[in-house]
């Protein structure tokens, strides 16, 4: 006699599809949270939108002013407009990571732990949902280019995106490597308050490398967002918004040694920080506890 | 804290056409083969479950009943010992443990800002189920736990009865073999509470699912096929609640009389039955109380004022083997925390 079947769980597809289908469910509960609180976006495009249009054009106009060359201010307008960029990005990427933290807090997490599914699936799924939600936002400055003189060439805007995108996801995994070495949700803000000013102020997005003390540029070419900034704005210069006669010092790039490393190797480098902060965040979100 | 430890022999094995008599004390356990259900090997207690059961364990707070779940469902690693979820090892096969479960824990694991009916899309999407099929069995699991009338409500906007009962919902959507519950009734009102319990015995017949559950209110083990009553780290007792109860043997009569001496002295001589006064009560406990009752109302020769006859409970069971109460028992260590 042989005993009556159980009823089988239901029967997984392949392996790879199953994966994706859970980690596009990840990705998408992000959106959905982004898109049911657009206030916080909102508030979130405000620290950027500020530093463009009243730090940026104070400084421009002191620029205009002290300096010799009438066009240094508007030079310096197209010259912060990349870091600006990042920071529309930085708040938005850096609640992803909250989000893992909360997620933790309100036991959701435990519910995608159980999940038959990888851990890294989920951590990249989440790190990328928060990437999208964060370039959403950087759109929004992006829209803006115009006003700082910033050609709107379709070729310009789509490399701007992919770059910004690829910048959230490093930011975002940051955020990620932070939050799952972190339980308590205050904590996760503290630390990363710290981390991430010095981050931003370090990656020469207000003033250019040149200008640093040595110390300081040393630091600042060990800061993955430096050449994300700076990849992003010889992008924009490349295509038009160069002026022969802008100061010289508002077209210095990162150089190493007297070596201008290209585009590619400093995006290159980018992927290779957010990759092996999404390889540790793995490796500590699989860790059982 | 309970270390899974391996106890060669003590678990039978997948093939086994039965349980190992050492391994499963209460043997109303395993019919058909082993794979079906779960097997634990932990200190001082061999769990044996079987597909289709009500599995209650039972004990006071604090006394490892959520790490052992845990460990059974691979959230924590064993540190030694072994223990099989449906034919599947907790250590060498956690995936195939993990797509055969269904969890619903004490705390809330919803996703307050979504919806009921994504939070359930979700958990599809996350166990791979047919799509096909979805749309049709999220109806199925709202319908069997009365929250159709909800598919559309951000579940920050339900009662903590509805939120439960939401969880044991996505607990069976993927139609696991078994389905553990921490405490499904923690914290709710009499009323939800009992709707919980209804809803998991409805569960219980239509989906065949094992339910594996803990509680630390006895009276809520007695839904249960069977029971295991945990101490200190270590099974005491195990079997069916009134297996249980019938170890006591006898009910408990409680009498006032117009003269309690003259009727335990009767009680002594004619029924055989041992009295103990206290106050102006005489307790004694005896078989069939009920039946007794009237002959003793008949046959006392001294005036009875009132009688009350009380069923032996899981408590008396608890406090039969413990030697202390449920409720005062097992406070050394706090409940573990929810950590994942």
């Amino acid at each position: 006699m042989t005993p009556a079947a159980p009823a089988a769980p239901a029967a997984p597809t392949a392996g790879a599809a199953l994966e994706l289908r859970a980690g596009a469910m990840v990705w998408r509960r992000e959106m959905l949270h982004y898109l049911r609180d657009p206030a916080r976006a909102a508030v979130s495009l405000f620290q950027p939108m500020l530093f463009l249009f009243i730090l940026g054009v104070g400084l421009a106009r002191l620029l205009a002013e002290s300096g010799a060359d009438g066009s240094a201010g508007d030079a310096y307008l197209r010259f912060l407009f990349p870091g600006v960029l990042v920071m529309a990005a930085q708040a938005p990427a850096v609640s992803a990571g909250a989000s893992i933290v909360w997620d933790r807090e309100s036991g959701f997490l435990r519910e995608m732990l159980v999940a038959p599914v990888r851990r890294s699936t989920l951590v990249l799924a989440k790190c990328l949902g928060g990437a999208t939600v964060a370039t959403c936002n950087a759109v929004v400055v992006l829209a803006c280019a115009g006003l700082v003189g910033i050609p709107y060439h379709p070729g310009l805007l789509a490399a701007l995106l992919a770059q910004l995108g690829l910048t959230a996801l490093a930011m975002t995994a940051l955020g990620a490597a932070v939050a799952v070495s972190i339980r308590r949700i205050q904590t996760f803000h503290t630390v990363l308050g710290v981390l991430m000013t010095p981050l931003l102020f370090l990656s020469g997005m207000m003033f250019p490398l040149s200008a640093m003390p040595g110390w300081m540029a040393a630091v600042a070419l060990a800061n993955p967002l430096t050449y994300a900034v700076d990849a992003q704005r010889r992008t924009i210069a490349a295509v038009g918004g160069a002026d022969p006669a802008e100061s010289a010092a508002f077209l210095s790039t990162v150089e190493w040694g007297g070596w201008q490393p290209p585009v590619a190797l400093e995006l290159l480098l980018v992927a290779a920080c957010t990759a092996a902060a999404l390889a540790w965040t793995s490796r500590r979100f699989a860790r059982p506890r | 804290m309970f270390p899974l430890r391996l106890r060669p022999g003590a678990r039978p094995g997948p093939g086994a056409s039965g349980p190992d008599p050492a391994a499963a004390p209460a043997s109303r356990a395993v019919g058909g083969p082993t794979s079906t259900g779960v097997v634990a090997a932990v200190r001082g207690l061999d769990l044996t479950v079987a597909q289709g059961e009500m599995f209650g364990f039972l004990g006071p707070n604090g006394c490892g009943k959520t790490t052992t779940i845990a460990m059974l469902c691979t959230l924590v690693p064993p540190t030694a010992g072994r223990a099989e979820v449906c034919g599947h090892d907790t250590r060498t096969a956690p995936g195939a443990v993990r797509r055969g479960i269904g969890l619903v824990f004490q705390e809330s694991t919803l996703d307050p800002e979504l919806t009921v009916e994504e939070n359930l899309r979700f958990h599809g999407d996350l166990y791979g189920l047919p799509r096909a099929g979805l749309p049709h069995r999220v109806g199925e699991v709202l319908d069997l736990v009365e929250l159709s009338g909800h598919r559309a409500h951000l579940v920050r906007t339900l009662s903590g009865g509805m939120r439960r009962r939401l969880e044991i919902a996505r607990g069976i959507l993927h139609r696991p073999r078994v389905l553990f519950l921490d405490e499904p009734a923690i914290g709710l009102d009499p009323h939800a509470r009992a709707r919980v319990w209804a809803h998991l015995r409805d569960i219980s017949r239509h989906e065949g699912t094992t339910l594996f559950l803990t509680t630390h209110y006895l009276d809520e083990a007695d839904h249960c096929d069977r029971v295991a009553i945990v101490d200190s780290g270590r099974i005491v007792t195990q079997g069916a609640p009134a297996e249980l109860k019938a170890v006591l043997g006898a009910d408990r009569v409680e009498l006032r009389t117009a003269d309690n001496p003259a009727a335990a002295r009767v009680l002594r001589d004619r029924f055989g039955l041992a009295a103990s006064a206290a106050g102006d009560t005489l307790t004694l406990r005896a078989r069939n109380a009920a039946g007794l009752v009237p002959r003793l109302c008949a046959d006392l020769g001294v005036a009875v004022h009132a009688v009350s006859v009380a069923r032996p409970t899981l408590d008396d069971v608890f406090m039969h083997h413990t030697g202390h109460p449920a409720t005062a028992a097992g406070g050394a260590a706090p409940a573990p925390g929810g950590a994942p």
